[in-house]
C-alpha cells in the first residue's frame, strides 16, 4: 500500500539513474550474494586450472596406486582419514588408490562444464521454443505446447540410456551427457518466455513498432529480445545448478559420467558401497556438490532481486526443483 | 467445465502416446539384437530366432507399435512355444527378462513407491508450509533469516546426498534407525514406517525448501493485495486477516504445487528407492533401462508420464477451484 | 466538537513529502470533497484518518481527531473499533477491495461481527439489508455470489454497502467511482447522496474529478503538492475560484455545454482556412472507408463480437470523435482502422497513411531505447541510414511537440505522463501520417496536462492538415476536439453527427442517457441533472 501511494504523490517523474547501473548496485548490496559470487568464481578457478592444481600436488587422476589401498579388506585406504598425506592431500581412492584431490579438481570440471553446456543449450531451445510459440498463430502454439507436454513427461534417465546405446563408445560421455540434459530440461525457460512474449505482445510499444513498420523478426530482435533477457538470466542461473544436480543424479544412478573421468556424481556413485570403510571418500565430493549448489542458488536469488526488486513470487516456479522428479 | 475436461483429457492422451512412440524410436533404433537381449546371452541362433518370431520383432516397426497399442487398448496373445497366453488389455507386454507381465509388474512395484511418496508429502508438507508461515510471522527478525538459510541449504542438496549423510549420521554412527528394508504396510505397518522413516525424513528435507519459499513469498503477496487493505480498514485483526483472508489465496498456488509433485512422486523416486534399496517403481525402471528391457521401460515411461499428465491437470483444477477468476475454458 | 479535526498534518515516504502541514475539519454530517491532480497528497491524507500508514513505514506528524478518537494517539485496539464503526472507507477498485474467495455477504456480515455481538444469522440479515439498501436487486439471492459475478458498478454498491454495516458517523471516499463508466459513476454519485440524507453521516470524498465533487458535496477543499490551496463551499470555490491553480485547474476541466475559451486554439467551424499548399482538403477526400466491418473475438461458444458492424468514413483534415463506456468496441475499432487489427468481415479502406496514439504512457514507449531513438523508429524502418538526416528529423519533431530536443538522449522514465504523451505524438507524426488515431490518448493525464496536450494536437492539425480519430470514454473532452461524433454502444455506433447536434438535441436514447450522467461542475446545474436522471430512469 505504502508503495502504491509513494509512486502516486510522488507523481510520475522519477530521479534520473546516476551512476552504476542500478543492477550493480543492488546486486553488490546483497552481502549473501557476493560471497557466493567469490565461491563460484573460486570453483571456476579450480576447475579451469585443474591440471595446474594436481601438477602443484604432484599427482593425476588416473593413476592407480595399488600400495596405498588394504588389499586384505578389499582395497580401504591404508593410513588415517582415507590415506591423507602430504603427497595425497585429500587422501585416495578406495580400491583402486587414484588420488582423490586430482580427481575431485578435474571431476569439478566436468561437473561444472557438463552443466553449464547443458543450460546454456535449455536457453537457447528454450528462448527459441518459446518465442515461436509466444509469436505464432494458434496452431503454432498449440503444437508447440503439446510438444513440451510430452518433454516435461519424459523421464531424463530413460533418454540418457537411449542415448548411450546408440551413441558410439568413441563419443566423450560429458558431451553427451550436457546434450542430453539440454534436451529434456528446456520447457520451464520456454514456459517463461512464452508468457513473457505475450505479455509484451500486448504492450503499445510494440504495437507501435508494427504501426512504424518493422516486421516480425525485427520487432522480436527489437522489442521482446531485450525485454526478455532479465527473466531469461534469472531463470538460467537457477537452472545451472539444478543441471549441476541433474548430472550427479545420473551420474550417480550410473547413466551418466563413466570411470575412468571422474565427476562428483561419479564420485558419489562409487563412494555409496564404502561409505563404512572411506568416509571421506563420500564426503569429499559430497561437500563440493553442496558447496557448488548453494552458492550458486544464493548468486541466483541475488540476481533475481537485483535484477526485479518486486518479483519476489512471479518466478517462484523456477526454483531449481529438478532433483527427484528428472532424475 | 465439461470442455476442460475433455480438452485436458484429449492432450494427456496425445502426450502419452507421443511418449511411447519416442521411447519405442529410441530403443529400437539402438544398435544390438533386440530378441538376443530377450532371450538371454546364452541362447543359441536358433532359440533367438523363436523368440524373435514369438515377439513380431521381425515385423517392421510400426506393425511392433500396432501390436503394443493392440494389447493396451484391446489385449493380446502371445504364443509361449508351448501355448498360449493371454494378456489382458491393458497389456503393456511381457518382460524380457522375466517373461512377466508389464502391467502386473509395475501394479506390484506400485505400493512402495506409493508409501514412500504419501508418507513424504505429509511431512515436506508439513515441513515446508510450516516453515514459510512461520518465517512471514516472524518477518523481519533474526528468525527469518536462519529459516531462509536453511532454506536456500535444503534447496541446494541433492537427496542422495542427504540421504547419505543421514545414513552414516542416524544408521552407521548412532544407529537409532535401521538401514531401510522395506515391509508392505499390509504385513506390518508399524515395522513399515519405522523402515521408511529415513527415506521419508530424507525427501522431506530436500523438497520442503521450495514450499517454504513459494508460501512465504505468496503469503506476503496475497498480505499486499487491495482486498487485505480492506478488511484491515474495518478493523479486522491482523490474526484474522492473516488466517481468513490471506492464507487462502496464498496457499493456493502452494497445494498446487504439491499435487504436482505428489504426481511424478507417484511415477518413482528413482533416486530415493536406488539409494534406500525401496522395491518400487523408479527402482525397477533403473534396472528395466540397464538391462534393456524395453517392454518394462516403455511400460514404466507411460506410467510416470500418465501420473505427471493426471498431476498437471489436478493442479490447474485445483488452482481453479480455489480461484474462481480463473475461468476453465 | 467536530466529526473529524485534522491539524497540521505531514505525512512522507522515506523522503518524499506527501503532505505538509495540512488542516481541515468536517462537522458532523458534512461533506467535503478534497480535491486534487496526482501527487496532491490528497489520498496519504485519506488514508491517515484512519491510521493505515501505521507499520507501513511512513511517517505522520500531526494531530488527526475522528468521531472523537485520537488517531496518531490510539493504540491498536481503539484504532480497530474506530475502523468501519464509527469511520468507513470506500476504496477506487471495487473489484480488488473485496476478498475474491467469499460470498459478498459473508464479508459484509465478517465486517458486522468484528464490531458488534451477533449471531451469524443475525449479521448475515443484517449483509442482506445493507446490500438491499445499496439497490441491489434480490439481495437475499446475490448477498451468496462472489465479487467476480457482479458487475463494477454492483460491486461498489456492495463496498458501501459494507460501509453502512456499522452505520458509520463518517464515510471516507476514495476514488469511489474512478474505475467506473460515466452511467455508472451518476448511479454510484446518486446513491451516495441519498444514503447522505437519509443517514445523516459525514462524507469526506477524495477525487481527481473536480464534477464528481460538485455532484456530492457542500465543501471542497483544493490540494496542490501536499498542501492546501483553497477550501470554500463548493458554490464559490468552483464557482469563483480565488486562488490561481485553482482557476488554473477549472480553465483546464473540458466542458459540455459550450464550446470552451479553448476552442479557438483549434479550427472550429472556420474549417474552410485549412489548406495545404493551397488546396482547400477539408472535409471532401475520405481518408478511411470502413463498411460494415466486425471483429469477433474467441472461437465456438464464447464468442464475443468487440466490433458489430461498424460503418464510418474518415475524411481529410476533419477530427471524428468516438465515445463509449468500457466494453463499446471503441478500441477494438481503432486498432482496425490503424491496421493493427484485420476485421473479422466487412470491407476497410486505407487510402493514407495512418499512426496511432496509444493510451498509456508508461507502456506506449518501450523503456530500453531513448525517446529520440522511439521517434527515429518509423524512419529507420522506413529505410533511412543517413544518422545526421534522422537525427536533425528528430530534433525537429521533439521541437515541434514541445520537447526540448536536447532530450534526445533521455530515457522514458525521466519524462512525466503528458510528455510521454508528446513523445509518442512525435512518433507518430515521424511517419508522416495523414490520419492520426488518438485511443483515449489524454484519458490517463491530470486535467491541466490534458488540456495542453489536446491543445498540442489541434495545432498540428490545424499545422499538417492531418484528419484525427479521437477516440475517448470522457464525453466533454470528444465535444471539445471534435466536428463529428460518433456514440458506440456494445459494438455499434447508436448516433453520428455533427457534434453539435448530437450533444446539443440528441436523439438515441443511449446518448441522451450518457449525457445526462456527466458530472456538472455548476453544483445548481448538477442538481438539475439529477432530476433529469431521476425522470430518465424512471421513464
Amino acid at each position: 500500500m505504502a508503495e502504491a501511494l509513494l509512486a502516486e504523490e510522488a507523481g510520475a517523474v522519477k530521479a534520473p539513474a546516476s551512476g552504476a547501473h542500478p543492477f550493480w548496485r543492488r546486486l553488490r548490496a546483497r552481502r549473501a550474494a557476493l560471497v557466493a559470487a567469490v565461491v563460484v568464481a573460486l570453483l571456476v578457478l579450480i576447475a579451469l586450472a585443474a591440471p595446474l592444481l594436481a601438477g602443484i600436488e604432484g599427482q593425476d587422476p588416473t593413476t592407480y596406486h595399488p600400495d596405498l589401498v588394504d588389499s586384505a579388506t578389499g582395497g580401504v585406504p591404508l593410513g588415517s582419514f582415507g590415506g591423507i598425506s602430504a603427497e595425497h592431500w585429500l587422501g585416495v581412492e578406495p580400491l583402486t588408490g587414484r588420488d582423490l584431490f586430482a580427481r575431485v579438481v578435474h571431476g569439478a570440471r566436468v561437473s561444472l562444464g557438463v552443466a553449464l553446456a547443458a543450460t546454456l543449450l535449455q536457453v537457447i531451445i528454450g528462448v527459441g521454443v518459446g518465442l515461436v510459440a509466444g509469436l505464432g498463430n494458434r496452431f503454432v502454439d498449440q503444437a508447440l505446447s503439446r510438444v513440451t507436454d510430452v518433454v516435461v513427461a519424459l523421464p531424463v534417465m530413460v533418454i540418457a540410456l537411449g542415448a548411450l546405446a546408440v551413441v558410439p563408445t568413441g563419443f566423450p560421455r560429458p558431451v553427451l551427457i550436457a546434450v542430453i540434459i539440454g534436451l529434456v530440461g528446456w520447457s520451464g525457460i520456454s514456459k517463461i518466455v512464452r508468457a513473457q512474449t505475450l505479455a509484451l505482445k500486448s504492450l503499445d510499444h510494440v504495437s507501435a513498432a508494427r504501426l512504424s513498420g518493422w516486421g516480425s523478426w525485427q520487432i522480436a530482435k527489437r522489442e521482446l529480445l531485450p525485454a526478455l533477457a532479465a527473466p531469461v538470466i534469472t531463470y538460467a542461473v537457477l537452472l545451472f545448478p539444478a543441471d549441476i544436480v541433474v548430472e550427479a543424479a545420473l551420474s550417480f544412478l550410473g547413466v551418466g559420467i563413466k570411470p575412468p573421468t571422474p565427476s562428483w556424481g561419479q564420485m558419489l556413485s562409487d563412494a555409496d558401497t564404502w561409505y563404512q570403510a572411506a568416509p571421506t571418500y563420500l564426503l569429499i565430493p559430497a561437500l563440493l556438490l553442496f558447496v557448488t549448489v548453494l552458492a550458486l542458488t544464493v548468486l541466483g536469488e541475488g540476481v533475481r532481486t537485483a535484477l526485479d526488486p518486486r518479483a519476489e513470487s512471479r518466478l517462484r516456479i523456477g526454483t531449481g526443483r529438478k532433483k527427484e522428479a528428472d532424475a | 467445465m465439461k470442455w476442460f475436461l475433455l480438452r485436458r483429457l484429449g492432450g494427456a492422451l496425445f502426450v502419452l502416446l507421443a511418449l511411447s512412440i519416442v521411447v519405442y524410436a529410441a530403443f529400437y533404433v539402438a544398435p544390438g539384437n533386440v530378441a538376443q537381449i530377450a532371450c538371454g546371452p546364452r541362447c543359441s541362433p536358433a532359440q533367438v530366432a523363436q523368440v524373435s518370431g514369438q515377439l513380431h520383432l521381425g515385423d517392421p516397426l510400426y506393425m511392433q507399435y500396432a501390436h503394443f497399442l493392440q494389447g493396451l487398448f484391446v489385449g493380446r496373445d502371445y504364443s509361449t512355444g508351448t501355448g498360449v497366453l493371454h494378456c489382458q488389455a491393458p497389456c503393456l507386454g511381457l518382460s524380457y527378462q522375466s517373461d512377466q507381465q508389464v502391467t502386473e509388474l509395475i501394479l506390484a512395484k506400485l505400493p512402495a513407491t506409493a508409501s514412500l511418496a504419501v508418507g513424504a508429502f505429509v511431512l515436506w508438507m508439513l515441513l515446508g508450509v510450516g516453515t514459510g508461515l512461520l518465517s512471514v510471522w516472524r518477518r523481519g527478525r533474526l528468525t527469518e533469516r536462519i529459516l531462509t538459510g536453511i532454506t536456500l541449504a535444503g534447496m541446494a542438496t541433492p537427496v542422495f546426498v542427504i540421504g547419505l549423510l543421514l545414513i552414516i549420521i542416524l544408521v552407521t554412527a548412532l544407529q537409532i534407525l535401521p538401514f531401510p528394508d522395506y515391509v508392505p504396510l499390509t504385513e506390518n505397518p508399524e515395522q513399515w514406517a519405522w523402515n521408511l522413516l529415513l527415506p521419508w525424513i530424507s525427501l522431506a528435507l530436500v523438497s520442503a525448501a521450495p514450499y517454504a519459499r513459494m508460501t512465504r513469498a505468496s503469503m506476503l503477496e496475497t498480505l499486499a493485495e487491495d482486498h487485505v487493505r480492506t478488511f484491515r480498514a474495518y478493523g479486522v485483526s491482523e490474526r484474522a486477516l492473516v488466517g481468513r483472508h490471506a492464507l487462502r489465496g496464498a496457499l493456493a498456488p502452494v497445494i498446487a504445487l504439491g499435487a504436482l509433485d505428489i504426481g511424478s512422486m507417484f511415477g518413482g523416486a528413482v533416486l530415493t528407492e536406488s539409494l534406500f534399496g525401496i522395491p518400487g517403481v523408479g527402482r525397477e525402471l533403473v534396472d528395466a533401462v540397464k538391462h534393456v528391457d524395453l517392454p518394462v521401460v516403455v511400460g514404466l515411461v507411460l506410467v510416470t508420464g500418465f501420473f505427471v499428465v493426471l498431476a498437471n491437470a489436478v493442479a490447474d483444477i485445483l488452482q481453479a477451484m480455489a480461484d474462481r477468476r480463473v475461468v476453465l475454458a | 466538537m467536530s466529526l473529524v479535526e485534522v491539524s497540521d498534518l505531514s505525512i512522507s515516504f522515506g523522503d518524499v513529502r506527501a503532505v505538509e502541514k495540512l488542516s481541515f475539519s468536517l462537522e458532523a454530517g458534512g461533506a467535503l470533497g478534497v480535491v486534487g491532480e496526482s501527487g496532491s497528497g490528497k489520498s496519504a491524507s485519506a488514508y491517515a484518518l484512519l491510521g493505515l500508514h501505521r507499520g507501513t513505514g511512513a511517517r505522520v506528524d500531526g494531530s488527526i481527531r475522528v468521531a472523537g478518537v485520537d488517531v496518531t494517539a490510539a493504540d491498536d485496539a481503539e484504532l480497530r473499533a474506530l475502523r468501519g464503526a464509527k469511520a468507513a472507507m470506500v476504496f477506487q477498485d471495487p473489484l480488488s477491495s473485496l476478498d475474491p474467495y467469499y460470498a459478498v455477504g459473508d464479508q459484509i456480515a465478517q465486517v458486522y461481527r468484528v464490531h458488534n455481538r451477533a449471531s451469524r444469522r443475525l449479521a448475515r440479515a443484517r449483509a442482506v439489508e445493507v446490500l438491499d439498501r445499496v439497490g441491489i436487486p434480490d439481495a437475499v439471492r446475490r448477498s451468496r455470489s462472489r465479487p467476480h459475478e457482479f458487475s463494477g458498478g454492483m460491486r461498489q454498491r456492495a463496498l458501501i454497502a459494507m460501509a453502512l454495516a456499522c452505520e458509520p458517523q463518517l464515510l471516507i471516499a476514495d476514488e469511489p467511482t474512478t474505475a467506473l463508466d460515466v452511467t455508472v459513476q451518476a448511479q454510484i454519485l446518486d446513491l451516495l447522496h441519498n444514503l447522505r440524507r437519509e443517514t445523516g453521516m459525514g462524507l469526506l470524498l477524495v477525487t481527481h474529478d473536480v464534477g464528481v465533487a460538485a455532484e456530492s458535496v457542500d465543501e471542497v477543499l483544493v490540494m496542490q503538492s501536499g498542501r492546501a490551496v483553497e477550501r470554500g463551499p463548493v458554490g464559490e470555490v468552483l464557482v469563483a475560484p480565488r486562488e490561481p491553480y485553482t482557476q488554473t485547474l477549472l480553465a483546464a476541466v473540458p466542458r459540455i455545454p459550450a464550446r470552451p475559451a479553448a476552442s479557438d486554439e483549434k479550427p472550429a467551424a472556420d474549417r474552410g482556412e485549412v489548406s495545404v499548399n493551397g488546396e482547400e482538403l477539408v472535409g471532401t477526400e475520405p481518408l478511411v472507408e470502413a463498411v460494415d466491418v466486425r471483429q469477433v473475438f474467441g472461437r465456438g461458444k464464447s464468442t464475443l463480437a468487440a466490433v458489430d458492424g461498424v460503418s464510418l468514413t474518415v475524411r481529410r483534415g476533419e477530427t471524428l470523435g468516438i465515445v463509449g463506456e468500457s466494453g463499446s468496441g471503441k478500441t477494438t475499432l481503432g486498432r482496425m482502422l490503424v491496421g493493427l487489427l484485420e476485421p473479422t468481415s466487412g470491407r476497410l479502406t486505407r487510402r493514407a497513411r495512418v499512426q496511432m496514439v496509444f493510451q498509456d504512457p508508461v507502456s506506449s514507449l518501450n523503456p530500453r531505447r531513448s525517446i529520440g531513438e522511439s521517434v527515429a523508429d518509423p524512419l529507420r524502418a522506413s529505410g533511412e541510414r543517413d544518422e545526421a538526416v534522422i537525427r536533425a528529423r528528430v530534433r525537429d519533431l521533439l521541437k515541434r511537440v514541445g520537447l526540448d530536443p536536447e532530450q534526445y538522449d533521455r530515457y522514458p522514465h525521466e519524462f512525466s505522463g503528458g510528455q510521454r504523451q508528446r513523445v509518442g505524438i512525435a512518433r507518430a507524426l515521424a511517419a508522416e501520417p495523414e490520419l492520426i488515431v488518438c485511443d483515449e490518448a489524454v484519458s490517463a493525464l491530470d486535467v491541466t496536462t490534458q488540456a495542453q496536450v489536446t491543445a498540442l494536437l489541434a495545432q498540428l492539425q490545424r499545422e499538417l492538415g492531418l484528419a484525427l480519430v479521437f477516440i475517448a470514454h470522457d464525453l466533454a473532452v470528444v465535444r471539445q476536439v471534435s466536428d463529428r461524433v460518433a456514440v458506440m454502444r456494445r459494438g455499434r455506433i447508436v448516433e453520428e453527427g455533427e457534434v453539435d447536434q448530437v450533444y446539443g438535441d440528441p436523439r438515441d436514447p443511449y446518448t441522451k442517457q450518457l449525457l445526462a450522467a456527466v458530472p456538472a461542475l455548476d453544483p445548481v446545474l448538477a442538481a438539475v441533472r439529477r432530476a433529469a436522471r431521476k425522470e430518465l430512469a424512471a421513464a
